[in-house]
């Protein structure tokens, strides 16, 4: 094993002598490049986000934004990682970084290098369409949605935009660009240890399990996203830390004829591109899943893994009926979904036991939506979030899942409510006493986030709104 | 026009050109406090204690188990202060407090060699408390007498006449939230001992002066012993007007008593927990309208959330008062203001400082009873405006009120607004679903201090041989753009290359006494210093130019760096210019100062001229409501906006667009909420305090500018800009009220809880909907 180091803006710095527990943000600012700001370190404003080259859908590498505070230093061994300070000089600007000085999108300046590393990586996203103008989309096809989980206090956004929709093409010579024709650099094996904690990546997933086997303590990790909010928030600081991320067996996604097969370990926006719209259900839901910058490492393995009960993906996937494909050193085994979660934070996954890959049968529901409620549109925990898969023919109800979160100790499947539509004519009467069942699923409870009352109205509600929506055509 | 407000030729104010560090910004190569850290060596890292109690008293403290870990250095407490145990103004904010009296509050702080060992030293601290009763709440501290500070009363006429006189009179309750500052830097300190035994304290904060008068006193030392700069914040919002002082103390105290430098860096959740927000309000109101809608009287009572300490909610609750009758007359007035002394955090300085909480009163009064006169909320606040020659209640004319007017017919113009009003119309007859609506707000926003004393700056400038020029003046930066403008002004008055102008941090041995950079003021007050130390270098230059160039020192202009006398071709460059100053031994260094003229205020009458002019806005926004949920887009904003003669129009556009979508996210999304029976703050990080993103941004977004608005006796005719766009906001408010009420019948009166969140709003509508009998689904 050779000694850990990453690539930082074309300088390879050491990764040994730093705690298991050091962010990337903080190795970065530790070293110098105090550019990356700390604003949350949750993952929530976007002040630390990095480049990292990572092995591309279009191109052989792309660079990928993440939020530095989130990652472990150690999970970049090996990398290639930019900062706002690698994309250009004061002197020399970068043109996403000359965009946004000239077109006052820095106030404070605070957000900024953040910013501009969210938006570098969109302006060499290869597959970026400038015909795809539109909603949320810019006239060069720059996808707002790439910046939303930056936040900026000053501005009001609108000269950020503005700057974003300005960008060209990268030029012919930009290193960047050209980077991005070479494969990004393979995965390798990395121990660190310190103060008798160690961050484990294995080479392959028998090694992961064995690791798993004789030490089941260890904690899984792949994107991180929760990780890092549990080491810089909750002072969480487990002794073992094992990285599946970049094993290959969990990052294929293969379509079958019977099923689609995602990788535990793919990235949610490795996903979204992947499917390319062919799963509507998910279409709908990765733009309202988290930021662009949590989905560039968020993983439905670590969605379901950690089994929060207002997990976004867990209300879709109840409703697309999918299956969860568990791996230990003894053998497989699938549990539907919906059979998965046994309480808060609890599920049938047992100790040393890996969530290989998520499975969803076809052929699915022509009648699906994904309904969140939340206080923001982009990046918010969901109140309640509705997945629907209906079955509607010949005007009657032939199939329908429901799968809902955010209103009991676990997500869970809407059985009531589905028993309420099944066999019964989609009108406004059938909808109408759907809407009392589907009110008192679950047992929603009063927080910061919303009141019971309103989560209850809002179950009832979103019936409405897809029957408005199927039977009236553009809602409104 | 006054000298201060005249501008020469070709000069550098007035171009738009982007922020002075936004080269900087983008490359990540802008210096924050925290970011100097690393430069120092054996920095020490500090950490607090935070005590989980709303109000408790603290029976023992026990800090040895903290110094059994290893890399803990030491644990700062209430002992090892030589001066005095304060970390405010008013001697009721201990540092180190032996009554814990918020959630949260820090008792003491650890050291360590690393955040981590000051972190785990930190959680090895020992406090043992006796809990003691907590008010959370306004409403309880209200019914428990808990008040603290002055009750001011602003009284007019004689109210009862005019509720007499009156055809409509209503009366209605409003207790709307604060709102969290959340500037993307966290409060900072960096504090060492220097090689000549100054204290130097590096500092996150709006008010120098304030910062190094604190540590000083907490030290037991004279303000010639320690030195504050602030290099630029990474916002402020207000919330670093006040509250830096007690970090900044920490940082200094913990430096002196191990001699070295000592970083204190609070994470966004200490920042949230610890530090002070906008003032939440209660308000109880009776108002009077005549038969055509005219205001007639107006009788309320407010009630700020003033947390757990006075802190500014004085002056605070005061511009409330002067900003209730916002851009309408009001004959009749009698309000009363409270501070309610609740078991939270600080309330402190926030964008507005109370101007926005004194506004949405009346705009909510307005907003609710425009259906109940059956008047249009548009024509309704129109007919209210001031004119000219009235007076405000607090004794103030009102002479600008044409600014106001021509911008109100601007919108309304510019915006199309009767046409859209028709297109809502029929949009809304179609959609039984969804329901649009669009509101206008005018704000008319006192510029100055209250408190006049406040109304001073100082700048040096010093032009050095080669000619460069570097100035110093006493406001700090914190994205507004007042270094930017500085530069301007200093540029335009030396009539040199704005390339040829350096600007020095914020620093209080350079510039002492200084007021806050607050009220909006920092480029009226300090533009004004840095305007009179340049316009005595440059009346020195011109007599040098006047002997060189055999004319008289009146003749002489500096432009863009020549000098030439009028009529005459002969130049003198800048830099010769300079040369033959020094040989002449003419002083190439000045101090300058400002002072606002034509102020007064009474505090005890409440009357007074308190400010040098009104800033004007109005705005239009209008939003589209989902009926099932109650969530809404903002889909186009208009505004027009008086900044006088822009010194810098990037500059003000970026205030006015920022502001707006700042006073947008208090008014609709940004939800405080705290436990109401342990006082904790419930939404304590940005995954559950929510503001605006990219999705709040108005879709259509039209801001311009008063157009031929010089202000006379401000720097170089300008206006302010700070504060006064986070008010235009109410009408995105008021548009999702009406929106909310186009659910029901016609003349449906809605009211809107603030934050006016999609729960709210869908509240709102499913009340407006119930009133009907169109509800289509149960």
């Amino acid at each position: 094993m050779t000694i850990p180091q990453v690539n930082v803006n074309g300088r390879w710095l050491a990764l040994s002598d730093i705690p298991v527990h050091t962010t990337l943000l903080d190795f970065v600012r530790d070293s110098g490049l105090t550019g990356s700001k700390e604003g949350c370190a949750e993952g929530e404003c976007g002040a630390c986000a990095v480049l990292v080259a990572q092995p591309g859908i279009t191109t052989p590498t792309e660079w990928v934004a993440v939020n530095a505070c989130l990652l472990p230093a150690a999970s970049v061994d090996g990398q290639e990682v930019i900062t706002a300070e690698g994309l250009g000089r004061a002197d020399a600007l970068h043109p996403v970084q000359e965009a946004m000085a000239v077109r006052g999108g820095s106030q404070c300046g605070y957000c900024t290098p953040g910013f501009v590393c969210g938006m570098a990586a969109e302006y060499y996203r290869a597959d970026r369409d400038c015909t795809h103008a539109g909603q949320d989309h810019g006239p060069n096809g720059f996808d707002l949605h790439a910046l939303s989980g930056n936040l900026c206090r000053c501005t009001g956004y609108r000269p950020i935009r503005d700057a974003a929709y300005s960008l060209g093409t990268p030029p012919a010579e930009d290193p960047l660009a050209t980077r991005r024709d070479e494969p990004a650099a393979a995965p390798v094996a990395t121990e660190v240890t310190r103060d008798g904690r160690t961050y484990l990546r294995p080479r392959t997933l028998p090694d992961a399990l064995r690791v798993l086997a004789e030490q089941p303590e260890t904690a899984p990790v792949a994107g991180c996203t929760d990780w890092g909010v549990g080491v810089n928030i909750h002072g969480r600081r487990a002794d073992r830390v094992l990285a599946i991320d970049r094993l290959a067996e969990l990052r294929e996604l293969e379509v079958h004829a019977d099923a689609i097969e995602i990788g535990a370990a793919l990235s949610l926006t490795e996903i979204e591109r992947k499917l390319d719209g062919s799963v509507p259900l998910l279409a709908e839901l990765f733009p309202q899943f988290a930021s662009r910058l949590i989905r560039n490492r968020a993983t439905l393995g670590g969605n379901l893994g950690n089994g929060s009960p207002i997990g976004d993906a867990s209300a879709a996937l109840l409703a697309l009926g999918a299956e969860v494909l568990l791996m230990d050193s003894a053998g497989r085994r699938t549990v539907p979904l919906a059979d998965y979660f046994t309480g808060y934070r609890e599920s049938v996954l047992r100790p040393g036991e890996l969530i290989t890959s998520i499975r969803i049968p076809l052929p699915l529901a022509p009648v699906t939506a994904f309904h969140k409620i939340a206080k923001r549109r982009f990046d918010d925990i969901s109140s309640v979030a509705i997945g629907f898969a209906l079955d509607i023919t010949g005007g009657v109800v032939r199939r329908a899942h429901i799968g809902l979160g955010g209103v009991a100790a676990t997500p869970l499947r809407a059985y009531a409510t589905e028993a309420a539509l099944l066999d019964r004519p989609w009108t406004a009467d059938t909808v109408a006493a759907a809407q009392q069942v589907l009110r008192a699923e679950g047992t929603p409870m009063d927080d910061h986030r919303a009141s019971a009352r309103y989560r209850a109205a809002m179950l009832g509600q979103s019936l409405a709104k897809l029957h408005a929506e199927t039977t009236e055509g553009a809602v409104g | 026009m006054s000298a201060l407000s005249e501008r020469p030729e070709n000069p550098s104010v007035g171009v738009a050109i982007p922020h002075e560090s936004a080269s900087a910004h983008v490359s990540g190569l802008a210096k924050y406090t925290d970011d100097l850290a690393g430069r120092a060596q054996g920095t020490l890292h500090a950490y607090p204690v935070q005590v989980p109690h709303a109000h408790a008293r603290i029976t023992a403290l026990r800090t040895e188990p903290a110094l059994a870990v290893p890399g803990v250095v030491r644990v700062l407490t209430a002992a090892d202060v030589p001066g005095v145990n304060d970390s405010g103004i008013h001697h009721d904010e201990p540092l180190f407090p032996d009554e814990v009296m918020f959630y949260g509050h820090a008792v003491c702080w650890v050291l360590g060699e690393s955040l981590e060992a000051a972190r785990l030293g930190a959680a090895a601290v020992e406090v043992d408390v006796e809990p003691l009763p907590a008010l959370i709440t306004v409403p309880e501290a209200i019914a428990a007498g808990s008040f603290q500070g002055g009750r001011p009363v602003m009284t007019r006429g004689d109210v009862d006449a005019g509720f007499a006189a009156s055809a409509h009179v209503f009366e209605g309750e409003f207790e709307f939230a604060g709102q969290e500052h959340f500037y993307l830097e966290t409060h900072a300190a960096l504090a060492q001992v220097d090689e000549n035994d100054q204290i130097f304290v590096q500092s996150s904060t709006q008010h120098p002066t304030e910062t190094q008068e604190i540590v000083a006193h907490v030290l037991g030392l004279r303000s010639h012993e320690v030195t504050v700069q602030c290099l630029r914040m990474g916002g402020g919002f207000g919330g670093k007007e006040m509250q830096p002082h007690g970090f900044a103390a920490i940082a200094a105290l913990g430096a002196v008593l191990t001699g070295r430098p000592v970083r204190v860096r609070l994470s966004r959740l200490q920042d949230m927990t610890m530090s002070g927000k906008r003032h939440g309000f209660h308000s109880r109101w009776r108002v009077g309208f005549d038969a055509e809608g005219r205001l007639q009287a107006l009788d309320a009572t407010l009630t700020a959330d003033g947390g757990w300490s006075l802190d500014l909610s004085a002056p605070v609750l005061s511009r409330a008062l002067c900003h209730i009758d916002n851009a309408y007359y009001l004959p009749h007035v009698r309000v009363q203001g409270f501070i309610a002394r609740t078991n939270k955090t600080s309330s402190t300085a926030f964008r507005g400082f109370g101007g926005p909480q004194g506004m949405l009163v009346i705009e909510d009064i307005l907003g609710r009873c425009a259906p109940l006169l059956g008047i249009d909320p548009i024509t309704l606040q129109r007919r209210n405006f001031y004119a000219d020659g009235q007076t405000t209640p607090y004794g103030q004319p009102v002479n600008q009120m044409t600014r106001l007017t021509t911008a109100w017919d601007q919108v309304i113009s510019n915006g199309d607004i009767s046409a859209r009003q028709r297109e809502i119309a029929a949009f809304n007859a179609t959609h039984p679903h969804t329901k649009r609506a669009l509101a206008m707000t005018p704000v008319k926003f006192g510029i100055s201090f209250n408190l006049t004393a406040f109304n001073q700056a100082g700048a040096l400038v010093h032009i050095y041989k080669d000619g460069s020029v570097l100035i110093n003046h006493g406001g700090t930066e914190m994205g507004q753009g007042l270094h930017t403008k500085m530069l301007q002004v200093a540029a335009t008055a030396l009539g040199v290359p704005l390339s040829t102008v350096r600007l020095a941090p914020t620093r209080t041995d350079k510039v002492p006494n200084t007021s806050a950079t607050a009220a909006s003021v920092g480029s009226d007050i300090n533009g004004g210093a840095v305007k009179n130390a340049c316009d005595q270098l440059r009346q020195r230059l011109h007599e040098v130019a006047a002997t060189r160039l055999g004319a008289h020192a009146h003749d002489v202009r500096i432009v863009d760096g020549v000098a030439r006398a009028l009529g005459s071709n002969q130049t003198l460059e800048w830099n010769e210019l300079v040369k033959a100053a020094y040989w002449q031994r003419v002083q190439l260094s000045a101090a300058g100062f400002y002072r606002t003229e034509g102020l007064h205020w009474n505090a005890e009458t409440f009357q007074g001229t308190p400010f040098k002019y009104f800033g004007h806005g109005v705005a239009a926004a209008e939003v589209e409501v989902d009926g099932f949920t109650g969530a809404y887009r903002t889909r186009r904003v208009d505004i027009v906006h008086d900044v006088g003669d822009s010194l810098s129009p990037l500059v003000d556009i970026g205030q006015i667009e920022g502001g707006f979508v700042q006073g947008a996210g208090w008014l609709t999304l940004e939800d405080l909420r705290w436990d109401a029976k342990t006082g904790r703050l419930l939404t304590q990080t940005p995954s559950t305090y929510k503001l605006p993103s990219f999705s709040e941004m108005p879709e259509v977004f039209n801001v311009s500018l008063l157009a031929d608005v010089p202000e006379d006796g401000v720097v170089y005719g300008s206006k302010a800009s700070g504060e006064v766009p986070l008010m235009l906001a109410f009408c995105v408010r008021e548009a999702l009220r009406q929106a909310a009420a186009a659910f029901g019948p016609v003349g449906t009166s809605v009211e809107l809880a603030s934050p006016a969140t999609p729960e709210a709003v869908y509240w709102a509508l499913d009340t407006a909907r119930n009133r009907s009998d169109v509800a289509a689904y149960g």
